[in-house]
């Protein structure tokens, strides 16, 4: 770890990082494997692998529960992650990190806990068009148990979302406004600080949807101001299965709890029970230990790239790649935000994206080609599906050049 | 390029790019709608019946290459055929594009043999499938459901 640490902070060097993704040195098809389909997971870096190994070989045991020596080693690996990922994030206080499933369980679990209890008929809950489905479907659920209703901000041809628009819909029923921060069919970057800024002004709390931020933008609450920021571990470099939920503290101590089990309560009889602190509160049951300790290596593996170097080298795949592809005849790229990172989605001529998806996998191109849990993107752009690549970190311009070729080889078999 | 050929067949292309019967059979006796929500594919088969024969049959919607060749070329094989011939045809079918040892049923399914590459993109089975699941809603219920792949 310390040795990357001291490389990488020099200077960026794909090459070498790409050596700690073992995975990435395979054949697809007979060719190199170019994975550009990091928006949907990532891959994982040996220290991540090694953090899980390390755990089961050497500190298994349940957690908060016994009080072995194990026991207290598998304890302070979880409450280590938890202290890494407040870092990395920048949270206040390391209660305010709440490990859960992902980022469609922390969603959920602010929906039920936090804005169920609050809403009432006619009550809004405003969102943009540009959400990922796991940032829709929780509030359809709380809006269809309590009456209140969901208001969708427009986006542009561009992708891009309107400030002034989102403003005019926060209107005196609003009690939650519900953002990505970056979206993932499109890429579009949503100014979120501003939106905060706006929300609060009149009162409305704000969650950050920020599953497709935290890979490649610094993200930090405290400056942001959000009052929810959610996560997934597997998007960032971490294990699949494990996420975080960052909440303002106050906010936290006056919710109800989400899932009731073990772990989550001070002291259990029949007649009463109480219910356990913060974070506590909202960790029920025996948690994803292992995946939350790969989840700190992934950070940890994170910040030892240097973000800003990495935010480059991503941005400079991300021109290079829309630059080429819109040299590609009747290709059309969907989302033009000004502010993008992270991703492209095209359609080609009136070739299916499927069709695309499975002419890129043949020439060792992984993408992905659908709607990405984003329906309502695909009709605001009258598509069926795009094909997406997303990048990562490790990925190269060769990388770029290897799925621009690929296209125009779509071409030749489709004849368009 | 050459193991895309065995899938992307010039008989797949072609209807993918031209596909018979496309368009609303109106009126129609039975008609339901298929969709694979992994793709966003999405058709409609409309039927005519003349007692328990297909007299006529069209689709419409959109979808990849694949379904919607297939789509087409079902059209062309169905039209006069019995329910049962129909499921009979549809298991022929359903085991060339999924089985790994399929390949003697040539004579039975005509040009249909072209999707036999599908075999090799278990991902692509769905969007083979899926004008043919939506035909037997059709057939079997007077008030079909959506059928989904999922
Ligand atoms: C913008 C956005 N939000 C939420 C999610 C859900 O993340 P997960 O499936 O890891 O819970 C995703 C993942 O695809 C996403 O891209």
């Amino acid at each position: 770890m310390n040795a990357i640490n001291s490389t990488v902070r020099l200077q960026f060097d794909v090459d070498r990082l790409r050596a700690e993704f073992p995975i990435l040195r395979q054949q697809i098809h007979g060719r190199p494997l170019v994975y550009l389909d990091n928006a949907n997971t990532t891959q994982k870096p040996r220290a991540v692998l090694e953090a899980l190994n390390h755990y089961y070989l050497e500190s298994n045991a349940n957690i908060h529960r016994a009080n072995h020596l194990l026991s207290e080693r598998a304890t302070q690996a979880y409450e280590g992650a938890r202290e890494k990922v407040r870092r990395f994030i920048n949270a206040r206080d390391v209660e305010e990190v709440i490990f859960t499933r992902g980022c469609t369980e922390a969603i959920n679990l602010v929906a039920q806990s936090f804005a169920r209890p609050r809403l009432r008929e006619d009550d809004e809950i405003l969102l943009t068009h540009l959400e990922h489905h796991s940032n829709i479907v929780p509030w359809q659920i709380v809006c269809e148990a309590t009456g209140a209703r969901l208001r969708v901000a427009p986006i542009s041809d561009r992708g891009e979302l309107d400030l002034e628009q989102l403003v005019a819909l926060m209107q005196e029923r609003t009690r939650l406004v519900a953002i990505a921060h970056v979206s993932n069919a499109l890429g579009t970057v949503l100014p979120v600080g501003e939106i905060v800024r706006e929300a609060h002004a009149r009162g409305i709390p704000v969650l950050v949807d920020g599953a497709q931020a935290a890979p490649h933008l610094p993200v930090d609450v405290q400056a942001l101001d959000c009052d929810f920021y959610a996560f997934s571990g597997h998007k960032l470099y971490g294990p699949t299965g494990v996420g975080a939920l960052y909440g303002k503290r106050a906010l936290l101590d006056a919710m109800p709890p989400y899932q009731g089990g073990g772990s989550m309560i001070a002291s259990v009889s029949f007649e009463k029970t109480t219910y356990n602190t913060v974070p506590y509160r909202f960790e029920a049951g025996t948690p994803n230990i292992a995946g939350v300790v790969g989840f700190g290596a992934a950070v940890d593996f994170l910040i030892s790239c240097d973000l800003d170097a990495v935010r480059v080298h991503e941005h400079e795949l991300l021109g290079r790649a829309t630059q080429q592809l819109a040299e590609i005849p009747d290709l059309r790229i969907i989302g033009e935000a000004h502010e993008k990172c992270g991703v492209v989605s095209f359609v080609y001529d009136d070739v299916h994206p499927h069709d695309v998806g499975t002419v890129l996998d043949q020439e060792g191109v992984a993408v992905r080609a659908g709607q990405h849990c984003a329906q309502p993107v695909m009709d605001r752009y009258g598509v069926p599906a795009t094909v997406r690549a997303s990048f990562a970190l490790y990925n190269t311009a060769e990388d770029v050049d290897a799925l621009v070729r690929a296209v125009w080889r779509v071409r030749d078999l489709f004849g368009a | 390029m050459s193991e895309l050929r065995d899938l992307y067949q010039e008989v797949i292309l072609d209807h993918n790019k031209r596909p018979r019967n496309f368009g609303a059979l109106e009126p129609a006796d039975r008609r339901a709608i298929g969709h694979n929500p992994l793709c966003g594919d999405k058709l409609t088969v409309y039927v005519r019946l003349d007692g328990t024969r297909v007299a006529d049959v069209r689709f419409e919607g959109q979808g990849c290459a694949i379904s919607k060749a297939s789509a087409s070329m079902m059209t062309e094989m169905v039209k006069g055929l019995s329910r049962d011939d129909i499921a009979a045809l549809f298991e022929s079918f359903h085991h060339l594009v999924t089985a790994p040892d399929a390949g003697d049923e040539g004579d039975h399914l005509g040009k249909l043999t072209v999707f036999a590459g599908v075999r090799e993109y278990p991902t692509r089975v769905k969007c083979a499938t899926l004008s043919w699941h939506t035909l037997r809603a059709a057939l079997e219920d007077e008030a079909p459901q959506p059928v989904t792949t999922e």
